[in-house]
């Protein structure tokens, strides 16, 4: 069997949101990902977040390449439409799909292989693009469906479980996006719900494209000892640069909070993200002291977690390219085809 | 002077040498249309380098009264104005033919001819004492020779004159550089040449009603009226030209006001397997998509091409074919990936296409493309070539009907959703091979998991080997039903003949035009243009109605013959091939001689 769909089970006592759903609508069949995989907590912090910013399942469209990460689509909001694509290539499927109807909101799960081999190039062109849509790189510096060769995201000297040691530079996403001008750029755990749900939250909210680098550990081939993208390693050297929540735009912001600097952006679309604990030299809105910071931890060993970087002014593709605000998809065809007459005149220019 | 002259009126040919990127493709055009507006009926092949500046570039113009527009077999006129390829120029003059040089340096004496006379103009000598400034002199050189051919072959200079003034409009010291150029080369020609020469023009009704346009900016025409609203693309030589035209039309008829909100969206991707993948996603999402790529494009596309088909999403895919393999000649025509975009992609895959022959099918075949890509939800291929989709041709004006409303097919909306128990995206209920789909964003039932994995009627992943097939299985089926639907075959039968010629795309033109030379010459021949694939009924009747069969095309592996073997299961014994594929447009004296030799080839 290679399908398993979820037994239907509803607890009258489940908490339902502004639309009235329940976290059950917002899930979709049953994993075959490795039991204790991180992959699985990024889909449950997904459901999460969008059971709690009150989004209607259709209104989604969910898309991916190839690949452990890409398989995941299919466990979470069943009621969306979903496009699980070719390699490396989920970026350009996702930009057509936006390009045609702006109105959706699009999130693309990818993986260290699917985006940072063979779909480097695409992912670059998406945040060049600033397509707007949440994009997750569940990352784990390995290859699991082909069974445990080095992604371009390993670190320099981690051991594979077959005992090489890699001696390649990784690529890291956040350095890349933060380079190419990404406008929402995020790192977190996939054991660490509480950070990645607002993470999730406010990317969803973001005009633009926001890239969300999830650690996300490969129990089968990749959690041992030697390996940097392991769950020990990772909550070893892991650190929380800045926390966000994110808070819909009609909500009042009540949460006080004790300790550090508080930093409050508008989102352009609605909607405020709160960064909490902020350190003193840091900005979370400023791309040269966020990546000078990042640098200065990396040196240290740590691996930054949090909302690194926030563009307010984030203008998406299609307010670069003056869109019409109707979807392309809901014009009537009288606005697409200019007509006989229109046809009769321009034949008389090819006189 | 004129000794060894044939005396011809609206029946001859000119070639223009010239250097590229120094204007001579706005004379060139200028000319064309010049002699097009005398209603004289006229071709133009541009024969061009990969290059932007500095390279030989040639156009060629066929006068025809009858109305021929396939590439020209000889040259009346040669308009030399490159001293880098005089030798090939001069070669190229027919005997008794007429050879325009800029004299303002002498003529290497080596390439004199006795056979051919030569006119000397000093146009660069002319423009340097008249003009100002180095690029200025280039540019009117050029413009220069078409005065002087205006005198030698009575060009009505009334109509150039107006053509400037339409071009020009406003710019008024360009509209007066391009007319006293004019003025030099004419009153030079008119001094010094007898004139006219036998080789001349006299205005005519040859050309009715016609318009004057290349295949690109027809197919960009019909992705407009067809209510194509993304296209994505990677800039590629012969294809660029299409979006190109697609941008020019949607900035007149898609914006309001200059800064206004667009009702389109063009992508310039990464690469082509991007492109793809933006068409792909776009399509998906409900819109009508294309992609205008070229063979190597093509072969990029190859992995998405496979998705869309086997995740049934339509897409308008353009082949604006040009010369392979590889690199290959990137300005030169040819019919190179009749193949590869019958099958293209890995595992079994097959396709729609469709091959337009001028223009105006360009034109028409792209809304055709639109329609049948949402009806069979499948990619659709509108396979043209450099020489259809770059090169002027004459043709038919344009029509279209305001009823015209697009076949989107079967999509089901909300409402219909609504009433349904369940969904299940590829379930074939009417028993077509064509399942309903729903478009992201319309109901809650409606959603699926588009994959390119394995998939079963439901939409569900599978590896079981009966579910696989069952949908794959459709798919044969749906495009068995296809084959009745799409645009049939164009047939000329000749009554009582056993010969029938295949001919496919941008080879009709002299194809015709050979089956009428054959025709004076005692030799009938039965046509058979293929204008789509999968292939119907009709192709393989006239395949089985005639027992001379000749197939007609350009590449070196017969490749529309062993389309058509394996389609129908006629072998290629039964089918004889005339091939040229030398990266030029197909001449009526290649078509003559081929069948020619073919059919001695069976009778001795």
């Amino acid at each position: 069997m290679t399908f398993i769909a979820k037994p239907e089970v509803r607890h009258p006592g489940l908490p339902t949101n502004e639309l009235g759903l329940t976290t059950r609508d917002y899930e979709g069949v049953m994993s075959t990902l490795c039991a204790g995989c991180g992959h699985d907590s990024v889909t449950a912090a997904l459901i999460e977040a969008f059971f709690e910013l009150g989004i209607a399942p259709h209104r989604v469209a969910k898309l991916s390449g190839i690949g452990c990460s890409s398989k995941t689509p299919a466990y979470f909001l069943s009621q969306a439409h979903g496009f699980n694509s070719v390699h490396g290539r989920m970026p350009s499927i996702a930009t057509g799909a936006n390009a045609a109807n702006r109105d959706l909101i699009y999130v693309g799960i990818s993986g260290d292989g699917d985006s940072l081999s063979i779909g480097l190039g695409q992912l670059c062109h998406a945040i060049r693009r600033n397509i707007n849509m949440l994009y997750i790189i569940e990352n784990n510096g390995v290859y699991g469906l082909t069974k445990g060769q080095f992604s371009a995201s390993a670190d320099v000297g981690s051991l594979s479980k077959r005992g090489d040691r890699n001696p390649l530079a990784p690529i890291d996403p956040v350095a890349l996006a933060l380079g190419m001008g990404g406008t929402f750029v995020a790192r977190s755990f996939s054991g660490d719900k509480p950070q990645l749900v607002p993470i999730l939250k406010a990317g969803l909210a973001h005009p633009g494209f926001a890239l969300v680098d999830v650690i996300s550990p490969c129990v089968t081939f990749n959690d041992h000892q030697g390996s940097t993208k392991s769950y020990l390693f990772t909550r070893q050297h892991y650190h929380e640069a800045v926390s966000a929540d994110f808070v819909p735009m009609l909500d009042e912001i009540e949460t006080e909070y004790g300790e550090g600097r508080t930093i409050d952006v508008t989102v352009h679309g609605g909607g405020v993200v709160r960064f909490r604990k902020v350190p003193e030299e840091y900005d979370p809105t400023d791309r040269d002291t966020v990546t000078a910071y990042l640098g200065e931890r990396h040196q240290e060993g740590e691996i930054v977690t949090g909302l690194l970087f926030l563009e307010p002014e984030s203008s998406d593709y299609h307010a670069l390219k003056k869109t019409v605000a109707t979807p392309l998809v809901d014009l009537p065809f009288e606005e697409l085809c200019p007509g006989r007459e229109q046809l009769e005149e321009l034949m008389n220019e090819f006189r | 002077m004129h000794g060894n002259a044939v005396a011809s009126v609206n029946q001859f040919a000119i070639k223009l040498a010239t250097v590229n990127g120094t204007g001579s493709a706005s004379a060139n055009g200028l000319l064309m249309q010049a002699i097009f507006r005398m209603g004289v009926p006229v071709s133009g092949k541009n024969v061009f380098p990969s290059n932007i500046q500095g390279l030989p570039t040639w156009y060629e113009i066929r006068v025809d009264r009858y109305g021929y527009t396939a590439r020209a077999q000889e040259f009346d006129v040669v308009v030399a104005m490159n001293p880098e390829s005089y030798g090939r120029d001069v070669a190229e003059v027919r005997p008794g033919g007429y050879l325009i040089y800029d004299s303002s340096w002498p003529l290497d004496p080596a390439l004199a001819r006795d056979d051919v006379t030569f006119l000397g103009a000093p146009l660069a000598r002319m423009c340097n004492e008249y003009f100002e400034g180095a690029r200025e002199r280039i540019l009117m050189k050029n413009i220069a020779y078409v005065g002087v051919l205006a005198a030698l072959i009575e060009l009505d200079l009334d109509v150039v004159d107006t053509m400037l003034r339409e071009r020009f409009g406003k710019k008024e010291h360009l509209m007066d550089s391009n007319l006293r150029a004019i003025r030099l080369g004419f009153e030079f020609a008119s001094e010094n040449f007898e004139c006219p020469l036998p080789v001349r023009l006299e205005t005519m009704d040859g050309t009715g009603d016609a318009i004057m346009i290349d295949g690109n900016t027809a197919a960009a025409l019909g992705c407009i009226y067809a209510g194509a609203s993304v296209g994505a693309w990677y800039p590629i030589t012969p294809a660029t030209s299409l979006m190109d035209a697609f941008l020019r039309f949607c900035r007149r008829y898609r914006e309001n006001g200059e800064d206004g909100e667009r009702r389109y969206c063009v992508v310039q991707a990464e690469d082509e397997l991007a492109a793809a993948g933006v068409a792909i996603g776009a399509g998906w999402m409900g819109a009508r998509a294309f992609t205008p790529t070229s063979g190597p494009g093509i072969s990029l596309m190859s992995e998405f091409i496979g998705l869309a088909y086997y995740t049934e999403v339509p897409v308008v895919f353009f082949d604006i074919q040009r010369t392979g393999p590889s690199t290959g000649m990137p300005t030169r025509t040819q019919q190179g990936d009749l193949l590869t975009v019958a099958y293209a992609s890995h595992g079994d895959t097959k396709h729609i296409a469709l091959f337009p022959a001028d223009p105006r099918e360009c034109f028409e075949l792209t809304v055709t493309a639109f329609d049948l890509a949402d009806r069979y939800q499948t990619p659709v291929f509108v396979v043209s070539d450099l020489d259809i989709g770059m090169n002027d041709w004459m043709c038919e004006r344009f029509e279209w009907h305001d009823e015209y409303r697009p076949d989107r097919g079967k999509i089901l909306g909300a409402e219909e959703l609504e009433q349904l128990e369940a969904f299940y995206r590829y379930l074939d209920v009417d028993g077509d091979g064509v399942c309903a789909r729903t478009l992201p964003g319309v109901h809650p039932k409606g959603a699926y998991l588009t994959r390119g994995s394995g998939h079963d009627r439901y939409g569900r992943y599978t590896e079981d080997a009966e579910k696989y097939v069952d949908v794959v299985d459709r798919l044969t089926r749906k495009f068995a039903n296809a084959a009745e639907h799409l645009p049939e075959p164009v047939v000329e039968l000749a009554p009582g003949s056993s010969v029938g010629i295949i001919t496919i795309g941008s080879c009709a033109a002299a194809v015709r035009e050979g089956i009428d030379r054959l025709t004076e010459a005692d030799i009938s021949a039965s046509l058979l243009r293929i204008r789509s694939f999968p292939f119907s009924a009709a192709v393989t009747d006239f395949l089985e109605t005639h027992d001379q069969l000749l197939v007609i095309e350009m590449n070196r592996d017969a490749q529309l013959r062993r389309l058509l073997t394996l389609e129908t299961g006629v072998p290629e014994s039964r089918m004889g091939s005339i091939r040229y594929y030398g990266g030029f447009p197909m001449t009526a004296d290649q078509v003559v001689a081929g069948v020619m030799k073919e059919l001695e080839g069976v009778t001795a």
